[in-house]
């Protein structure tokens, strides 16, 4: 195969570098060379965040550019929309059904925009995963990220006895069993809107 | 079979250095080269520390390699200024021990206030620089650099860049070698940077350039890649990658040293190829030199710039030869993976900007809005407390760098005199005040200045993830120690007037900045409350708002707290994921309309 481009973007604080170390793992898991590239320090704080996963045989450079990406997984609707752009033409998006207000629209110096599932489905591909509805659901909201992957691995080619095995050894060991029950709620219910 | 891990490039950074029998670790923390310390930490056999500053961890490497073992110290980019005063010494005296001095470079400045590109000071230091181009590289560039630091006895500069250190890529781990300590030897003429003698050394570090010059082209880490010869580029670290994805049949001259630089073999790679380009991050230091030497037919910052980080699609779109030669001989390329074309691009969306803001629960946003609300201007400093700068709270109005606040503030006193700061105080983090701001602390004592302080006290380094310091009680090593009081230190300067104050005691902190903002004298304030993220810190109860009692008055809403929306009908509601109940807007509300409850 050749090298197959993730893009896993949300807020700051929203779990996006666990979720690339489960990704990351998993690709080493199954043999492939694998780059991971992630952002640290100030823009973490509550800002836009991305980070990208390439695995293949030999991967180059570790990030991923525009209309490169195979599977774009957003923690926020908005995210997704600033991020589209990444997409390959038959590229998938995953799309975490949640809405959080960036500063701009908070001060009232921009509007959050209307109708973004309408205008990703328009574009590319788009999985809407009621991830955090589902994570309340499970008694850990802060598990909607893992509840998302799920959701997307149906389009990154791994068996899902893989993934659990990966969380399981990624994952704090006090949160394996609700991270693992997390990306069962992705992945077997398929919440595909 | 060696184990194979995916490592961080600060990872396998600490790894190389652990592998190469590295004894004494010091550093600052800095973004992106934090993660370097953090990670040596972790081997039993290494002394790891969190120095003051990043001048204060250069010397205690250069202490450690005249005791004879191989020492490292590591730091952002604008960390190797604060460090300069003794790396540039260090040339001078050589080593012991193996030493080497870890430089994180930020293209695109993801978390720094300068884009500065470390190999210029390290070209104006001679200090040779190696720069590796992945994980698995950077792991055997710092094995390589103690070997080269040893041989030609000078410090060794590895340098990165956040991209490389950032991202994670397979390594191979391998045992780590044991080293002797070297014995030791007085040896003024060497150690003893007096001119007399630092004279004499000036001439072994002009004599020690030449030869490792002269070395540089048959250095195992200079690799010159011959495929396609009409197109040729020089270039090294990350950009190394972007070349190979974006055209991966072209011929690359792979500099692992890029000081100083292999000239034979550039010359050579230079007269094989038809065409010729060099791609290298921020300064043209690669390439003035080359076109020094006359290779006039070099192609470097007419194309590519010297703001930012690059890209594989820089190539795409601006080599010529990319679309015509590169593209389609790419197709049976099956070896390395190349992204996709990038013919079917959307647009960019149009979308509002999400820039970084405190978190839900900051004890900065609290204190800033007590500035806010009495329009004081703060002279601001390096930390997470900077973002005070942007709308709503706006009370920043300067930041230059670790420990400005309080000289600039002096500088503004001298400058126009005591009536004109009245309205201003200095914001600084503990760490940074622990960093340098003491210094400038000092110097207002001692020139007799009037103005305030404010110790914006977290009692942790918190835009870098966390970080101890001198005055949190714990080592890097995990030790518990004595905390330096910070209250005390700042009385022992002198100053009369120093309040510690909860960083969520509103009428507390008002009425402190009124009264000592009219004060002729120094005055420190210290507003005390742990970062919401430090470990161990917990939130057991939530605000909620009452929306019946609600007047619509926005007031809940102007320290930008994040977990607070504003309803379509005026009201407001909190994201109860992301509160941490620390009960700020709950102050503001004149109308009890929002309560704290347990979670």
């Amino acid at each position: 195969m050749g090298v197959k481009n993730i893009m896993i973007v949300g807020v700051g604080g929203q779990g996006t570098l666990l979720t690339s170390r489960i990704l990351g793992n998993l690709a080493i898991h199954a043999g492939f060379d694998v780059k991971l590239s992630e952002v640290h320090g100030m823009a973490q704080r509550g800002g836009s965040v991305v980070t990208f996963v390439r695995y293949g045989e030999e991967v180059a450079e570790p990030i991923v550019e525009e209309g490169c990406a195979d599977v774009l997984i957003a923690f926020e609707r908005l995210e997704a929309l600033r991020y589209l752009h990444f997409l390959k033409k038959d590229g998938v998006v995953i799309v975490n059904d949640w809405r959080i207000d960036p500063i701009t629209v908070v001060t009232g110096a921009a509007q959050y925009p209307e109708n973004i599932l309408d205008t990703l489905q328009a574009s590319r591909k788009t999985i809407v995963v009621e991830a955090t509805e589902k994570a309340k659901e499970l008694g850990a909201p802060r598990a909607f990220n893992v509840v998302v992957l799920g959701a997307a691995a149906r389009y990154m080619g791994f068996a899902k006895e893989d993934w659990l095995h990966v969380i399981e050894v990624t994952v704090p060991p006090k949160t394996v069993e609700v991270n693992k029950r997390a990306f069962e709620a992705g992945f077997i219910k398929d919440p595909v809107k | 079979m060696a184990e194979k891990m995916i490592l961080l490039g600060n990872e396998a950074i600490a790894r190389g250095a652990y592998e190469a029998g590295v004894k004494v670790s010091a550093a600052y923390p800095g973004t992106p080269s934090t993660e370097i310390s953090e990670a040596i930490a972790k081997y039993k056999e290494v002394y790891a520390e969190w120095s003051p500053n990043e001048k204060v961890a250069a010397e205690v490497a250069i202490g450690a390699s005249m005791a004879g073992v191989r020492s490292m110290c590591s730091m952002k980019h604008v960390g190797v200024n604060v460090a300069a005063d003794p790396l540039f010494t260090a040339a001078y005296a050589g080593v012991g021990g193996g030493m080497v001095v870890v430089a994180a470079d930020d293209p695109g400045m993801y978390s720094s206030q300068n884009e500065q590109d470390s190999r210029m000071v390290a070209r104006s230091a001679m200090i040779p620089v190696l720069e590796p181009s992945d994980s698995s590289e950077a792991k055997e560039f710092m094995k390589f650099a103690f070997d080269l630091s040893e041989k030609y006895d000078t410090p060794v500069m590895v340098r990165s860049t956040t991209r490389l250190s950032h991202s994670q890529g397979i390594v191979e781990l391998e045992e780590r070698t044991e080293k002797e300590p070297f014995p030791y030897e007085r040896n003024t003429e060497k150690y003893v940077m007096m001119p007399a003698n630092a004279i004499k050394r000036h001439l072994v570090v002009e004599q020690r350039m030449k030869n490792l010059a002269a070395d540089a082209d048959t250095l195992p880490l200079n690799r010159a890649e011959y495929r396609d010869l009409s197109v040729g580029f020089i270039t090294s670290g990350i950009p190394y990658q972007y070349v190979r994805e974006a055209m991966p049949k072209a011929s690359v001259l792979k500099l692992g040293m890029v000081h100083p630089l292999p000239r034979k073999l550039i010359e050579e790679f230079a007269a094989k190829v038809e065409r010729l380009y060099i791609f290298e991050e921020l300064e043209p230091v690669i390439e003035e030199q080359v076109k020094s030497w006359g290779i006039l037919k070099a192609v470097g910052k007419e194309l590519f710039t010297v703001q930012g980080e690059y890209s594989a699609n820089m190539i795409r779109q601006r080599v010529p030869e990319c679309g015509k030669r590169g593209q389609p001989e790419v197709s049976g390329e099956t070896a390395r993976g190349r992204q996709g074309d990038s013919t079917a691009l959307l647009a960019p969306a149009k979308v509002p900007a999400r820039p970084p803001i405190l978190c839900p629960g900051c004890p900065h946003r609290s204190v800033y809005s007590v500035l806010n609300r009495l329009k004081l201007h703060a002279a601001g400093d390096i930390g997470c407390y900077t973002l005070g700068a942007v709308p709503p709270l706006s009370v920043v109005d300067t930041t230059i760098c670790m420990g400005s606040s309080i000289s600039t503030l002096h500088g503004m006193e001298k400058a126009r005199g005591k009536e004109y700061i009245r309205n201003w105080v200095a914001v600084i983090g503990d760490s940074t005040f622990m960093h340098t701001g003491i210094n400038s602390l000092m110097n207002m004592v001692y020139n007799q200045s009037c103005g305030t302080v404010v110790i914006l006290d977290n009692s942790t380094t918190g835009m870098t993830g966390h970080q101890d310091h001198a005055a949190t009680g714990r080592t890097l090593m995990g030790e518990v120690v004595p905390a330096i009081n910070i209250t005390k230190l700042c009385r022992s300067l002198g100053i009369e007037h120093v309040y510690e104050i909860s960083a969520f005691d509103l009428e507390g902190l008002e009425e402190a900045f009124r009264r000592e903002t009219h004060r002729d004298a120094v005055s420190v304030i210290i507003t005390k409350a742990p970062c919401v993220l430090l470990k161990g810190v917990s939130f057991p109860d939530k605000c909620v708002p009452i929306s019946e009692k609600c007047k619509k008055c926005g007031a809940c809403l102007r320290p930008g707290c994040p977990a607070l929306t504003k309803n379509e009908d005026g009201t407001v509601s909190i994201d109860e994921t992301m509160c941490n109940g620390c009960g700020l807007c709950m102050k503001l509300c004149r109308f009890d309309a929002i309560e704290v409850q347990p979670r």
